[in-house]
């Protein structure tokens, strides 16, 4: 029963996706559908951080702009396969995580929280002045499209094909990870850590392995944005961007694969079809962030979901925090 | 399992002081003491969630004192918690089946990627979960989140978490408190039962009628010290022990 | 001798900086330790300290009366802020406070943007701006004020904690809640004094530099960050600390900003946290945790 659902959610998924790389037939709506899949692939990444292991990143932006600027500078200006770039970009970005995650994650919340910040910033600040490397403030061009056995990924809609069957692969692996036996451990460091301790989870290792983990995803994010752009320049990784990922995390709910794509696909959209986003848009983003957590603080659709299941427990006689 | 001169002060407050007892495979200890006494802190102590300041903990002739809990956890010494602590954000089943982590060894990629192994390793740690459960009476509400259970049975899936480590020492900190007498006698049959199996059990519990009936020992905690260590009937009339709880109705 | 003036030079500016990096520090501390909340929308006062003073300059065109006002209006906000935002929560884990201080501090933000548009403003300094010679340096009478006026503040701070009742209430609660309540201090009474007295201090602080920095909308996010590096290099929660941490920051900047690049000036106090993270988690004044 279970298994029979957990199929047909993937089916799903190769059917709509397939669909409409089928039936649609203008690049506008291409390239918002990629943006979409970026956006899910950063948003997946943080949400296996911040709702399944319960530590915070406001600097993942700087893991994104690692990914794209390695692969950037290294097809660009070095003349390195995209594809050996893009790995380059993950050994960057992780290495980058662990030595912040190594010292921030022994401390409380808040820690990582603004070492990540730090983080952020230092990243964004030598995007911006290193611009021997990086192009500076006016960004780094002539970046090759991806391309696999003379296949080249330079349309939106031969993008389409490759952001999203990627990301039907990691939706796929981190579904897998959060059931697996490590997925469980981090969802249980969260719920009661010292609990997990005492069950023999190194909760410090754990919490290092997932921030490491987390910031792969946005490098891979930010690989496959520098060959989609063909272009990328500094403000696209900024502290404002951090904060935007987080919103889509919230809105889409603590702990939810599946809320990801929600999430990421509204503050997606919705900005491209409300013109009077723009000047809003730093109101809305503070706004949706507060207001969810201080009233469902397992994020919107997760809060709504939990709700639902209270009610339910509730007739059964029991409680159900939310 | 031994302490020798085992110590620790919270700042002025000494918690637990120059406390020594062994307890013997396969028995069960019950430590006791007046609240406040210092037997949550030993079981800290014990199961490395604090570091004496002075002492030695042995565990199989090895000291382990100082060591982080996760380790001292995957030398096969499991625990419950005085509140219980679950994963209310997962199943009962789920919760359970932490309990294997230190017996299974997928990692982070093995699981994303579901190699093989990893599959059958997920199904013996299912198994093994689901017969904890079942041992502790709680298999019909496997599928259930671990936050809606009564205390009575969240108390039994804590236990039942524990058992699923295959703990050697297993460390029951008031595992009575809340329940009502039915489950207080289920209790009591549980951990006679984990004793034919040949589980040691160290357990700090306030109801003297099951302490009374399932310990082999017991050792008394009062500010810190260790007033009194034998066998329930010596303890009963032990006078220090007596005074030390004058005024409280334990016997009763 | 001839290498000595710039780095007094720099050795004045940065502890200006320094200066109002410490006051914001202060503001972190005194919520941190009635609260244990890091109050990310801290840096936001700071902005709207400067802003709120420019616009009352711009209507009665009196120092005082802006300084006095702002201090006031952003009060009112932080008060706001904590009965809004942080009172209502129901499970106040690090997580959801943080997530709501940032989203505070962004919706600030995007206000203060619609009210003042992007452009920066000035505010006239104090008293003038004729440079005092200092030996082969120059001092601007702003810096003077920023230092004394902190100064003052600090000490007040300290005899605030030290002497009078409320304050020693506060350490009180910071020490333990539960306590506390037990001998009649309201823990919620506290819980808002701070989040005044915090908003207030990094009023002060923003009204203080805006005579040299200019305000505009998002400067806040900076400084609130830097104030929060300071806090935690001197030891959060320790009012000497968060004046070291300050001052070393402010210091260490004006420095970089004067021997290596001033494009990377800001990175340095990042790199800083990240080191003291590193090697001194509970900062050069900070006991053992
Ligand atoms: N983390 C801590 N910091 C400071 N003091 C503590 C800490 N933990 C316990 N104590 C103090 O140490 C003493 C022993 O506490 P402990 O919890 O071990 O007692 P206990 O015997 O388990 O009591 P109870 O029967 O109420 O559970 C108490 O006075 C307690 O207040
Ligand atoms: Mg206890």
């Amino acid at each position: 029963m279970t298994r029979l659902w957990f199929l047909n959610r993937w089916v799903l998924f190769a059917v709509v996706a397939g669909g409409i790389a089928a039936f649609m037939d203008q690049d506008y709506y291409y390239t918002l559908l990629n943006f979409i899949g970026i956006h899910t692939l950063l948003v997946v990444g943080l949400n296996l951080l911040l709702g399944y292991a319960g530590q915070i990143s406001l600097g993942h932006a700087a893991f994104f702009g690692l990914g794209a600027y390695t692969s950037g500078i290294l097809t660009a200006t070095v003349g390195v396969d995209p594809w050996l770039a893009l790995v380059a970009g993950l050994a960057v970005s992780g290495t980058a995580a662990f030595l912040i995650g190594l010292p921030a994650l022994k401390l409380r919340g808040y820690y990582l929280a603004m070492a990540t910040l730090g983080f952020g910033i230092i990243v964004y600040i030598i995007l911006n002045e290193a611009s021997d490397l990086t192009g500076g403030p006016s960004g780094l061009s002539g970046i090759p499209s991806l391309s696999l056995a003379g296949f080249a990924f330079n349309t939106p809609r031969r993008l389409y094909l490759l952001i999203w069957i990627l990301l039907g692969l990691i939706l796929y692996i981190s579904a897998n990870l959060v059931n697996s036996r490590t997925g469980r451990a981090i969802r249980a460091l969260h719920d009661g850590e010292a609990a997990a301790e005492s069950l023999g989870v190194d909760t410090f290792r754990l919490k290092l392995k997932i921030f490491v983990w987390s910031a792969l995803y946005a490098s891979l994010a930010g690989s496959l944005f520098a060959h989609t752009l063909n272009f990328i320049a500094p403000s696209s990784f900024g502290f404002m961007f951090s904060i935007k990922l987080v919103t889509m995390v919230v809105l889409g709910g603590m702990a939810s694969i599946w809320g990801s794509l929600l999430g990421a696909g509204a503050l997606t959209v919705l900005p491209e079809l409300l013109t009077v986003f723009h000047d809003f848009e730093m109101v809305i983003f503070g706004a949706i962030l507060m207001a969810v957590m201080i009233f469902l603080p397992r994020g919107l659709v997760r809060g709504i979901l939990d709700l639902y299941e209270n009610r339910r427990y509730k007739r059964q006689g029991g409680s159900f925090p939310v | 399992m031994e302490l020798h001169g085992v110590s620790l002060a919270f700042g002025g407050l000494q918690a637990v002081e120059q406390v020594s007892f062994g307890v013997a495979p396969g028995t069960v200890k019950a430590v006791i003491g007046p609240n406040g006494a210092g037997k949550t802190t030993l079981f800290n102590l014990v199961t490395g969630f604090l570091a004496p300041q002075a002492g030695r903990i042995l565990f199989g002739g090895v000291a382990i004192q100082g060591r982080p809990a996760h380790r001292i956890a995957r030398q096969g010494i499991a625990r419950t918690f005085q509140l219980v602590q679950l994963f209310d954000h997962m199943t009962v089943l789920e919760n359970v089946m932490v309990g294997r982590h230190r017996l299974s060894s997928s990692g982070l990629i093995a699981g994303a990627l579901q190699l093989p192994w990893t599959r059958t390793e997920e199904k013996v740690i299912r198994q093994k979960a689901l017969e904890a459960l079942e041992f502790v009476g709680l298999a019909d509400r496997a599928g259930q989140p671990a936050a809606v259970l009564p205390l009575g049975l969240k108390r039994m899936l804590e236990i039942a978490r524990a058992l699923a480590s295959a703990p050697t020492l297993l460390l029951l900190d008031e595992p009575a408190s809340g329940l009502d007498a039915v489950e207080t006698e289920r209790l009591q049959d549980l951990i006679l039962e984990l004793r034919r199996q040949g589980i040691t059990i160290l357990l700090v519990e306030h109801d003297m009628g099951l302490t009374m009936e399932v310990a082999d020992e017991i050792a008394v905690l009062n500010y810190g010290k260790l007033i009194a260590d034998g066998p329930p009937r010596a303890i009963q009339k032990n006078p220090e022990v007596i005074a030390a709880y004058l005024g409280t109705d334990w016997q009763g | 001798m001839e290498n000595f003036a710039p780095l007094l030079q720099y050795l004045i500016s940065g502890l200006t900086n320094g200066a109002i990096y410490a006051l914001i520090a202060l503001g972190f501390g005194i919520i941190y330790n009635a609260t244990t909340i890091i109050n990310f929308a801290q840096g936001e006062m700071v902005m709207l300290g400067a802003l709120c003073a420019i616009s009352i300059y711009h209507v009665a065109p009196s120092l005082p009366l802006a300084f006095a006002g702002a201090v006031v209006l952003v009060t009112c906000v932080g008060l706001v802020f904590e009965r809004l935002a942080l009172r209502p929560v129901k499970d106040p884990t690090p997580i959801a406070l943080i997530i709501i201080t940032v989203g505070g501090a962004v919706l600030i933000k995007g206000v203060a943007m619609l009210i003042w548009g992007k452009e920066a403003y000035a505010l006239p300094p104090f008293s003038g701006n004729d440079p005092i010679h200092l030996g082969p340096a120059t001092i601007l009478p702003q810096n003077l004020w920023v230092l004394g006026i902190t100064a003052i503040s600090v000490l007040a701070l300290e005899a605030f904690f030290r002497l009078t009742l409320v304050g020693k209430a506060m350490r009180a609660c910071a020490y333990n809640t539960r306590a506390a309540r037990l001998v009649g201090i309201a823990a919620g009474r506290m819980v808002q004094l701070s989040f005044g007295l915090s908003a207030a201090l990094g009023a002060g602080a923003g009204i203080l530099i805006a005579p040299l920095t200019l305000g505009v909308y998002d400067m806040g996010t900076m400084l609130g960050l830097k104030g929060f590096s300071a806090a935690i290099i001197g030891g959060l929660g320790s009012l000497a600390g968060g004046v070291l941490g300050g001052l070393v920051l402010g210091v260490a900047e004006a420095l970089a900003t004067g021997f290596i690049s001033s494009g990377y000036r800001d990175a340095v106090a990042f790199l800083l946290l990240l080191l003291v993270l590193f090697l001194r988690p509970q900062g050069l004044v900070g006991g053992r945790k």
